[in-house]
């Protein structure tokens, strides 16, 4: 961990080699990013095969960032010997450093910005943006929405996760299997979740075919009439949320099992040979130890509760069904309603509600590495 | 984006080819009547499953059946009768050719190929120089990065877009070029690389930080440079954290529709996977036979990714963090 060389850069040129080390640090990634723009240009509007483009997309991107590094660590081979070794820490974490400040930072403070300004970005309109947050009667259905998703997708998701863990890890064969089948979600898009859960919930009206939605089959076999279960404010919420437990469950039920397994053997066994029963075991011995981790997971979840945009989007008609989610309300002001003010308005409604989760997360953490 | 505190990272529940971690006494071992794997145990699991299963079994049963067989009956009728059931793959035929999902995938790949691995690299050097390089303002820097964490990827979509169709301007000085970087690929991998940044930087430093000192200093003695450690030494050393971020970061920008919707738009020429599969959706909902196998060919490449190198996503979700 000792690495004395920037130590011997002499006084007299220090404050010179700090000013070139700052305009080296921004001017070498940049650089090499037009460079990367101008070799790639003709990717864009080639009508040529789209596999020749893949293969050479593929090629550039991957080959390209590594070029930029080597060219760069090249560059500074070429530096005086005595202030070489300054500038080399600034050509591994520049890039990273430049790519984050141009698409992270000043978006964040563009955002805020932009929300103060009309449709177009021009004038400057004061609070009425967030006035139409807070007012609009979409936006507060909305919010009330992503409430329901931030509590309920967890809770079913955490319980449900739990619970099969806990079982599984009793099962004597195929305990990996069954893990993995609950996991498979996971791997799949919103989109193609979406996708799975339609037809799920299809409906035909009397008249008009068969219906072949299973939720409806078993709604039929019961002796009911179809219902179009998509429209049915404001239950048709909770259909489009089992969607998300469906697919995040596997990843809490993952996360909680090996939880479960760092569980020291000893302590369940005494538990046991003192009579305590399977329940007892689990509500006053696995629960309470896992704890934290229990916490952990339930941040993700409600982070990713919080940013729900695919499924409502997809499954279609969020206005007239009740089903918006502020995610969603976002992208529909910025792009289908092109109210860039309102849009930026909503993302930062969201990154507020946001902070508090992850501050409560990162100072969980710290508790932990603490303990530890 | 949340980071999960789990003790032991070598142990891979849920994978095919680990054992499970920890055996308790059995019947035979004697110790205690542990009620292992009982009747109920069994059933609740088996039925928990069964369930999970049925929502991707109607997928992949209805996506090869025939256009009027999916019209008339439930998919459920084709297992009953599979001899009666007209069985096709001329829905995948469909869906590559006129459903242009053959352009959409090869899309999908030249997007998620490169914003796997950009971030991956930009993230491991800077990851290297955060814990084996000295130079002032190094915990400043990382913080910050780490901080990024926080920030929603909503939030930078709109000011990243005007970046891209107009550049930035302040006081006539042109800060950022308008480089006209809307609809191409260069536009999304470095928006997918952002975004990924901050969360691969902080996995990859607490893995890289982790080596053991002794190694690099012994290199260094021995004269490599720093690219030569990084290179060398690093980047085969790291393979397991490289590995498990990048599962995460090829499901997330393959299964993507948000940033792809924003950045590439939904024109045939550039449009992934996802977007195509949307876009089906909202023409042709009731086409059930077409609809679900676009669906599955958005499933085949991430099922395939995430069953082969399922050892490792695994590992990193417990070891490590997950992207938010």
């Amino acid at each position: 961990m000792t690495q004395t060389t920037t130590a011997t850069a002499p006084e007299p040129s220090r404050a010179w080699t700090t000013v070139a080390r700052i305009a080296a640090a921004l001017a070498i990634p940049i650089g090499g990013f037009f460079v990367l723009g101008w070799l790639l240009d003709f990717l864009k509007d080639d009508d040529a095969n789209r596999l020749v483009i893949a293969v050479v997309a593929i090629g550039a991107g991957v080959v390209g960032v590594f070029a930029l590094f080597w060219a760069m660590d090249t560059i500074v081979d070429w530096l005086p010997a005595r202030v070489r070794e300054s500038f080399r820490p600034y050509v591994f974490v520049g890039p990273a450093l430049a790519i984050l400040a141009v698409f992270m930072v000043y978006p964040v403070v563009n955002t805020i910005v932009i929300s103060f300004r009309d449709a177009r970005g021009d004038e400057f309109v004061g609070l009425d943006n967030y006035e139409f947050v807070f007012t609009n009667t979409s936006m507060l259905r909305s919010i009330r929405n992503t409430f329901g998703w931030i509590v309920i997708v967890p809770l079913c998701g955490v319980t449900i996760g739990l619970l099969f863990a806990a079982l599984a890890d009793r099962l004597r064969r195929g305990e990996a299997l069954a893990k993995s089948l609950i996991f498979l979600p996971m791997a799949i898009s919103f989109v193609g979740a979406s996708v799975t859960f339609r037809l799920i919930y299809d409906y035909r009206p009397e008249g008009f075919g068969t219906n072949i939605g299973l939720l409806n089959a078993i709604w039929m076999g019961l002796g009911n009439d179809p219902v179009a279960w998509l429209s049915q404010q404001p239950w048709n919420n909770l259909l489009l949320m089992a969607i998300m437990v469906w697919m995040q469950t596997g990843f809490a039920m993952v996360v909680l099992s090996a939880a479960i397994k760092s569980i020291p053997d000893e302590i369940i066994e005494a538990a046991r040979i003192d009579g305590a029963s399977e329940m007892q075991v689990f509500r006053r011995i696995i629960v309470p130890s896992i704890v934290p981790t229990i916490v952990v997971v339930t941040t993700y979840m409600v982070i990713n509760a919080m940013k729900v945009f695919d499924i409502v989007f997809v499954m279609g008609n969020p206005e007239s069904n009740g089903t918006e989610v502020i995610a969603e309300r976002m992208i529909r002001w910025f792009f289908i309603s092109n109210h860039d003010g309102r849009g930026a308005a909503i993302a930062v409604v969201l990154f507020v509600a946001i902070i508090p989760v992850m501050v409560w997360n990162v100072r969980k953490f710290r508790e932990q590495e603490a303990m530890r | 984006m949340s980071t999960i505190p789990v003790p032991p990272p070598d142990r891979t529940p849920g994978t095919t080819d680990t054992p499970p971690a920890r055996k308790r006494p059995g019947k035979t071992g004697g110790t205690v009547g542990v009620t292992q794997g009982g009747w109920f145990v069994r059933i609740a699991v088996a039925v928990t499953v069964l369930i999970w299963l049925i929502p991707a079994a109607g997928v992949l049963v209805t996506s090869f059946r025939g256009a009027d067989d999916v019209r008339t009956t439930g998919w459920w009728s084709a297992l009953w009768d599979p001899f009666g059931t007209d069985w096709t793959f001329e829905n995948y035929r469909t869906a590559l050719d006129s459903g242009g999902f053959a352009n959409a995938f090869l899309n999908s790949l030249a997007v998620t190929v490169p914003a796997t691995i950009m971030p991956i690299a930009v993230a491991a050097f800077a990851a290297y120089a955060f814990s084996w390089m000295e130079f002032r303002g190094r915990h400043l820097m990382f913080v910050l990065v780490v901080g990024l964490m926080v920030v929603p990827l909503q939030m930078a979509l709109i000011p990243i877009l005007r970046l891209f169709v107009g550049g930035a301007e302040i006081g006539g000085v042109r800060l950022f070029p308008d480089l006209d970087l809307n609809g191409s690929f260069l536009g999304i991998w470095l928006a997918h690389t952002a975004f990924g940044l901050p969360l691969a930087t902080y996995l990859l430093r607490n893995y890289i930080g982790s080596l053991p000192s002794s190694i690099i200093e012994s290199a260094r003695i021995d004269g490599a440079d720093n690219f030569t450690i990084f290179w060398r030494l690093i980047v085969p050393l790291s393979v397991p954290a490289l590995a498990a971020f990048g599962i995460f970061q090829f499901l997330w920008v393959w299964n993507d529709l948000l940033v792809a919707y924003v950045f590439l738009g939904g024109t045939a020429d550039t449009r992934v996977v996802t977007i195509a599969l949307a876009n089906l959706v909202g023409a042709r909902g009731q086409n059930w036979q077409l609809l679900t196998s676009a669906a599955f060919i958005t499933m085949v490449l991430p099922l395939v990714v995430f069953f082969s190198l399922q050892r490792y996503f695994v590992r990193g979700l417990t070891a490590g963090s997950v992207k938010g």
